[in-house]
């Protein structure tokens, strides 16, 4: 594939023709040569290492002992994980009072933070499953990582709703679908529980995924392990995987049948996640533009948190090789795209307040840009309609330290816009009567801060120990893995 | 631990690249071999059509669980809000196909990628710790940088001379007796 024979300009038809195996009378000359500079693709692993060098450097990033900066990075992680814990702590043993929600904001930052980590998520499925199946072979240095981070934002966001109902202690009971003590059972007709269904598959089937992956990069730690002890645990892990071709064939059917599966599966959930606003009847929330409003949001923050955690492990355990300023510039064009479609929906939100001729849709959106929370709309505005645009400059897109920031403008603007769409849609509604203001307590503001903890501590844990890049999938896209390739040890005549 | 194993049980052998172990399996194969693999760090385009491996049957497992899941969502909302204890809400219908499908539809892909996910291990006849191949010290390197083809010695068409005699033919850098 990679090399393939070039056709010199200007004997094109002809030529083309004579490229088919038609090897009678007269074959029409085909000088093999390199295409013409400019569509020639660049390699997704620069300056051609072999396959030896790929494992030792990824592999070599969870054997090494951590460098300097992984233990304090680890400590202040755990105490934000642990912050967070504790004020959970006192939540469950005072109530939810100890937060600044209350009628009419009965969700506010709980739920915000709730939308904001399954957002963040997404990213993670869209790379491992929607690129898949459209083939984009670039995904294979980032895949993993970025399933591991949708894993563990599902999990800091999962808290949330559980902890803001109050007597956590029955979720264990009221979350799978069983009878109360009035043998009455769970109603199907709330999107509510659509909900549990669709963020609890998601996180089991990221979850699968994410273990599928990872088989025969265990099995390759497994064989490297220099301990016992590592050589049981990824041993057991790896299901005994040889790399069989055998097993490979079903492996790789399975691996297809899963991105098959999880691509309907990632749209479908921030859509159910929407529909928690969309179904009901409050304006600002009830808008058929919301399932695709947040799909495209979701993966918009995911990608901007992928390159938050990328980029400075990129740089600190030097895999500039793997994943390459052409993946940070695709990552870059993802973010354009996701951004204009979001930038989008806020101006058709608007549009149909003043077309549908509702008044209090229309004051509803109003009051989201020039109501008292003016000040969180326009920061929305800046970060996720302002901000994303820089990346159609080049200069913007290869250079590392301004794509961080930005992916950080990203991450606060998503941020915003959950907090914009729940809480000024539902501090204003239909009687002014019950309008009111929603201010977080310290609560509120250190139990989300507390989960960024538990995420970086999650993720460091995960650099730690498990392979970060997929390792048999970084050398399969390799040119030393085409058999019909020089460099796969291809030959002339041969194939 | 090497003293104890004494049985032979087939032959590995051991390629540099890619397109040697492709051009092996093609010389294996139609040499009429049954009981024998190829190994490789990562899957071999093209490999499946020079083993006459036939396509994946894991489809199969995704389709029943998928359909399981499916149906058991729409029988657990029709049962739970329908039969067992209606109740009227919002003047909404008791059933419909309409409000379970969400429910249902993530069910099926719940229950499809377990189906895949335990499919493939069966197929693969996986998780199988113990493997006469891990005593091959060489063979660590199939997960790394190394391509081997390994013939079973049950094979019917196997003789310690002849199968060796093919291997050395197809270009092997290495060729070992692995011993269980």
């Amino acid at each position: 594939m990679g090399n393939a024979a070039a056709i010199p300009a200007g004997s094109a038809p002809s030529a083309k023709k004579g490229s088919s195996h038609s090897a009678h009378a007269a074959p029409p000359k085909i000088v093999a040569a390199a295409p013409p500079r400019g569509l020639e693709r660049d390699p997704l692993v620069l300056n051609n290492r072999p396959l030896g060098w790929i494992t030792d450097t990824i592999a070599g990033v969870c054997e090494k002992p951590m460098p300097n900066w992984w233990w304090p990075a680890f400590i202040a992680s755990f105490g934000g994980m642990m912050l967070m814990a504790t004020l959970v702590a006192y939540l469950i043993a005072t109530g939810v009072g100890v937060w600044g929600l209350n009628q009419p904001v009965a969700w506010a930052w709980d739920i915000t933070n709730f939308v904001f980590w399954i957002g963040i998520g997404h990213a993670g499925t869209l790379i491992s499953a929607v690129l898949c199946l459209l083939r984009q072979r670039w995904r294979t240095a980032i895949n993993r990582a970025a399933e591991a981070m949708t894993l563990f934002a599902v999990a800091c966001a999962g808290i949330f709703p559980v902890v803001h109902t109050g007597r956590v202690w029955m979720a264990l009971w009221w979350l799978p679908p069983i009878p109360n003590n009035m043998a009455i059972w769970p109603q199907f007709r709330s999107p509510l529980l659509w909900d549990v269904f669709a963020v609890s598959t998601y996180g089991t089937v990221s979850l699968l995924f994410w273990y599928t992956g990872l088989v025969p990069d265990l099995a390759t730690l497994r064989d490297r392990a220099n301990s016992k002890i590592k050589q049981l645990l990824y041993g057991f892990f790896a299901l005994g995987w040889t790399g069989s071709n055998r097993h490979w064939s079903n492996y790789e059917k399975a691996y297809l049948i899963l991105a098959g599966l999880s691509t309907p599966l990632v749209l479908s959930v921030h859509s159910i996640v929407s529909f928690d606003f969309a179904v009901s009847q409050v304006p600002g929330w009830h808008t058929t533009i919301f399932p695709p409003y947040f799909v495209a949001g979701a993966i918009f923050s995911g990608f901007g948190m992928v390159l938050t955690l990328m980029l400075p492990m990129r740089a600190l355990f030097h895999l500039e090789d793997i994943i390459t300023v052409k993946h940070v510039e695709l990552m870059c064009k993802v973010i354009l795209a996701t951004g204009s479609m979001v930038g989008y929906a806020y101006g058709m939100e608007f549009f149909i307040a003043w077309y549908g001729g509702s008044p209090y849709e229309l004051y509803a959106f109003k009051n989201r840009a020039f109501g008292p929370y003016w000040w969180a709309y326009w920061s929305m505005i800046t970060c996720n309609v302002i901000s994303p645009h820089l990346f159609w400059f080049k200069k913007i897109r290869t250079n590392m330290v301004i794509v961080w920031i930005i992916a950080g403008f990203v991450n606060v603007g998503m941020w915003f816009e959950r907090f914009v769409i729940i809480v000024t849609s539902i501090h204003r509604d239909y009687l002014p009567s019950s309008w009111g203001y929603f201010t977080p307590t310290w609560v509120d503001v250190f139990t989300f801060a507390g989960s960024f903890g538990l995420f970086m501590t999650l993720f460091l844990l995960f650099i730690r120990f498990l392979p970060a890049i997929a390792i048999s999938e970084v050398k399969a896209v390799t040119p030393q893995a085409d058999p019909h390739h020089p460099l796969g040890g291809a030959k002339e005549h041969h194939h | 631990m090497s003293a104890t194993l004494t049985k032979p049980v087939g032959l590995l052998a051991q390629y540099e690249t890619p397109a040697d172990l492709l051009h092996a399996a093609l010389e294996v194969r139609n040499a009429g071999y049954k009981k024998w693999d190829v190994y490789s760090p990562f899957p071999i385009h093209g490999m499946d059509a020079a083993m006459s491996i036939k396509n994946s049957k894991v489809g199969y497992f995704t389709f029943t669980g998928a359909f399981i899941g499916f149906f058991a969502g729409m029988i657990m909302i029709w049962y739970m809000n329908k039969f067992d204890y209606p109740i009227v809400i919002g003047g909404k219908p008791l059933f419909t196909p309409l409000f379970a499908f969400p429910v249902s539809y993530e069910m099926t892909i719940l229950l499809g990628a377990f189906g895949t996910l335990f499919g493939m291990a069966f197929l693969n006849r996986l998780p199988k710790l113990y493997n006469p191949l891990f005593n091959v010290e060489r063979f660590k390197r199939a997960t790394d940088d190394k391509f081997f083809v390994y013939i079973e010695a049950i094979d019917p068409k196997y003789s310690a001379e002849s199968t060796r005699a093919l291997l050395e033919k197809t270009g092997a850098s290495a060729i070992e007796v692995v011993e269980d």
